[in-house]
């Protein structure tokens, strides 16, 4: 018989204000197997585990019964405390009555009542629990960072730093991501490419970082510490090794009418191309759609005039396969296109433009050239009037944008307002605002600088239509402080638009089993206290993959992650979940019905002698690898004879769960 | 809060979640005060997959009045399938235990993800209102096959 110890927590007064917990502990004395329950302000506190470390030693318990926050928050807490005092880890048991209970019941008896169930519910499975001892795997020392802008760059340095080999996987055919096609930086001023295109040298010239570019990670299988990933490298036809990145091939491509991505499509590139002046790797790439020769089979103008002779029409794909300990997720962001929202007029109108676009006008390698024209007819507009919010914070449920706020709009749009009004002081320049948002270091001050200094005139309203007429445009908005109605005839329209997660997130995230909100963008594995993690274990977060961010937070999150990372490569061996599947070789008909279903490929088949009471033959027998098996329990649930169990969750602990829910 | 029908009887409501969403979108639901009836008890699973039909069986044969398992989303199962396997048996489960004579709306599959506490507390609510609403379960025992 087990000698049980239930501890009933208040968690403050967030447990005892709605759950008598003296009641509770009273409650569950008689239970059989009981023979201690005390009650505590704060069971988590050092004083808290100290009155259980002494309970268990006192009462020689066997098992233990935390009534308290939810097992998500705290039972690796007890395990740890009840491990101390010379108990098995496993033979923890928590009853969640406060996020399940008493959290969401105001009647006091009603949720006493309840948490009374949940713990002799609890104490129910303890009685079949069983000392279970875990195993350990080997921990590969390398790292595969998806994303390579400036949040997966500063996490690959990072954890390179450290001295641990990093892949770097780059979907486009540059790392540098969006902080590439910035402008200058808020609230400095510093120009983006200053900063960000040394740390993209630094990257490449890391000898323990390698840049795989122009490529996505198509399957991940495998666990934390010993992933496999298999990465499809897209033919850029054109040889990474031979190209000098002269750009003369560029020069000379006859077929000039592709988009240029890197510009927002605002003027056109080659069929072959090298993104932007800085890239790297420093390698032209030609696009298949474009590209007459990959089309018809005429032209190969770029392999005549390309003299190290780098042009391969022919290549392929390259499947890559290696093995990583640890993924980071870096996958950053993308602007939301604004043409849905009609009363902004931007589809109809070129001299409405996004943040990202007038990024990229403003640029002194932009498709201006640094000044700044209207993309209808080229000529200066003297008159700009800025919109804040466009798709940001919008109500839910009418679908016309994200709910969130995008967080960086108010900063970037400041410095717009500030870089125009600097280098073209006689622009009349305007900004609609909901609210001016700028808690951050220097943030306000910014802010401030541009409404006072600059001359910036923030108009506190919303803008209910931009209109054409002859060659202005008529913005008309609601000023909320004078109390009416504003007209304003502008010669461009820049939108703040919200930022939402770059599109391959959604597929990287299921791929990863990494959870993600509604948003699409990453789950923390804890809000407050584990801001890098995700759930999955050995996934980590890096910039605004995980929510919108500026490019300091930003790096400041892709260093976290890096240590976190660093932290798990360091070690060599880790403990894994000793709740895995087991097999009762006895019962197994050998039906293969478990190897089938198992989605880790855990399960094997083995010729064995099988002994038991009146039995000893050689059978042909399942059998768990505890180290890749990952504790789903599909299997136990296909097994015919009732085999297979899954321990820490075993068929008779759960049963005993619902019986004893259903007793009350 | 609790479902009281005229009777004064309260349902028995069982409720199995998956450790990384539907869980953790219940404690979501309490850590944003978004209540459901007190009568929902929930028994933590690894994956909606392990939910063994013999559960709940022996739930409504321990005389609960509705039981209802959640997971991931499908496509989201952080052990990448299980939530199809549950799918697949909950749907044979459920026409049987009609079959029997215990009514669809006291079984139920529902996708709560990590995220959803408001969903998770709306389907709760929504599931113990039709609970009340069939009134008592039978005893399994009891049970005879429909004509």
């Amino acid at each position: 018989m087990q000698k049980i110890g239930v501890f009933v927590c208040w968690c403050g007064s967030n447990i005892a204000a709605t759950v008598d917990v003296e009641a509770v502990a009273e409650a569950v004395k008689n239970e059989p197997g009981v023979v201690f329950s005390a009650n505590y302000q704060y069971m988590c506190s050092a004083a808290g585990q100290k009155l259980i470390q002494d309970a268990i030693h006192e009462h020689h318990l066997t098992g233990i019964v935390v009534c308290s926050c939810s097992p998500r928050m705290h039972e690796a807490t007890f395990r740890k405390t009840a491990e101390s005092a010379g108990l098995n880890p496993y033979m923890v048991e928590i009853a969640n009555i406060r996020e399940q209970c008493s959290w969401i019941h105001k009647d006091k008896e009603e949720a006493t009542a309840k948490a009374i169930v949940l713990a002799k519910a609890a104490i129910s499975k303890l009685r079949n629990d069983t000392p279970l001892q875990a195993g350990t795997s080997a921990v590969t020392k390398r790292c595969l960072v998806i994303g390579g802008g400036i949040a997966g760059i500063q996490t690959a340095l990072d954890v390179a730093d450290a001295g641990y080999e990093v892949d770097i996987v780059e979907q486009r055919p540059t790392i540098g991501g969006r902080m590439a096609q910035l402008d200058k930086t808020f609230p400095t001023l510093d120009c983006a490419a200053c900063i960000l295109t040394p740390k993209m040298v630094e990257a490449s010239q890391n000898e323990k970082i390698n840049i795989i570019s122009y490529a996505k990670v198509e399957k991940v299988s495998g666990f934390v510490g010993s992933f496999k990933a298999t990465i499809r490298k897209k033919a850029r036809f054109v040889d990474e090794t031979k190209c000098t990145g002269c750009s003369l091939c560029t020069t000379k491509c006859p077929s000039r009418k592709g988009k240029n991505e890197f510009n927002m499509n605002l003027d056109n590139r080659g069929a072959i191309y090298i993104p932007f002046a800085q890239a790297i790797p420093n390698v032209a790439v030609i696009d298949p759609e474009q590209c007459i020769k990959l089309k018809t089979g005429k032209c190969g103008l770029c392999e005549k005039v390309c003299s190290a002779g780098a042009i391969n029409y022919k290549q392929e794909d390259e499947l890559i396969e290696r093995e990583y300990g640890a993924i980071v997720v870096a996958t950053g962001f993308k602007p939301i296109d604004p043409s849905p929202l009609n009363e902004f007029g931007y589809a109809d109108n070129a001299d409405v433009v996004t943040s990202l676009e007038f990024e990229r006008l403003m640029n002194a390698a932009g498709p201006t050239k640094g000044t700044l024209l209207r993309p209808s007819d080229g000529k200066h507009p003297k008159t700009i009037v800025f919109i804040q919010c466009v798709g940001s914070r919008c109500e839910e449920n009418t679908k016309r944008g994200k709910p969130y706020c995008s967080k960086i709009c108010c900063m970037y749009t400041a410095k717009h307002a500030m870089l125009v009004r600097e280098k073209y002081p006689d622009t009349d320049v305007h900004v609609f605002y909901i609210d001016v948002r700028t808690p951050g270091k220097n943030f306000d001050e910014f802010y401030r600088r541009a409404a006072e200094q600059y001359g910036v005139d923030y108009i506190k309203g919303m803008v209910g239509k931009v209109a054409k007429e002859g060659d202005k445009l008529m913005v008309q908005g609601s000023d909320l402080i004078n109390n009416e109605q504003v007209h304003i005839a502008a010669d461009m329209v820049v939108l703040a638009t919200a930022i939402e997660p770059d599109p391959t997130a959604r597929s990287i995230g299921t791929m990863l089993t990494a959870s993600m909100d509604t948003n699409d963008f990453f789950t923390e594995a804890h809000p407050k206290l584990r801001p890098v993690e995700s759930p999955t274990a050995g996934i980590f977060l890096s910039g605004v993959a995980q929510g919108p961010k500026d490019i300091p937070e930003t790096v400041a999150q892709a260093g976290a992650a890096a240590s976190k990372v660093i932290g798990l490569l360091a070690k060599d061996h880790l403990v894994t979940n000793p709740c895995v599947a087991q097999s009762n070789e006895l019962m197994c008909n050998g039906c293969s019905q478990c190897e089938k279903v198992c989605p880790y490929g855990a399960i094997t088949y083995v010729e064995k002698e099988v002994r038991g009471p009146g039995v000893r033959e050689v059978r042909r027998v399942a059998q768990v690898n505890p180290a890749v098996c990952q504790g789903c329990g599909a299997c136990t649930v296909t097994c015919p004879s009732g085999a297979m169990d899954l321990k820490g969750f075993s068929n008779k602990q759960i049963l005993a769960e619902v019986d004893a829910i259903c007793r009350w | 809060m609790q479902m009281v029908n005229e009777t004064g009887w309260k349902p028995k409501i069982v409720a199995f979640c998956c450790n990384w969403c539907s869980y953790a979108g219940a404690d979501l639901a309490g850590s944003g005060r978004l209540s459901y009836p007190a009568d929902i008890k929930i028994i933590r699973v690894p994956c909606s997959c392990r939910v063994n039909p013999l559960f709940i069986l022996r739930a409504f044969e321990r005389g609960a009045d509705g039981v209802i398992l959640c997971g991931c989303h499908p496509g989201d199962c952080h052990y990448t399938s299980g939530n199809y396997y549950a799918r697949r048996r909950m749907t044979m489960l459920f026409s049987m235990l009609d079959y029997l004579g215990i009514e669809r709306g006291r079984t139920r599959v529902e996708w709560v993800s990590a995220a959803e506490g408001a969903k998770f507390s709306a389907t709760m609510n929504d599931f113990a209102k039709t609970i009340t609403e069939l009134g008592e379960n039978r005893k399994l025992g009891d049970l005879r096959c429909k004509k």
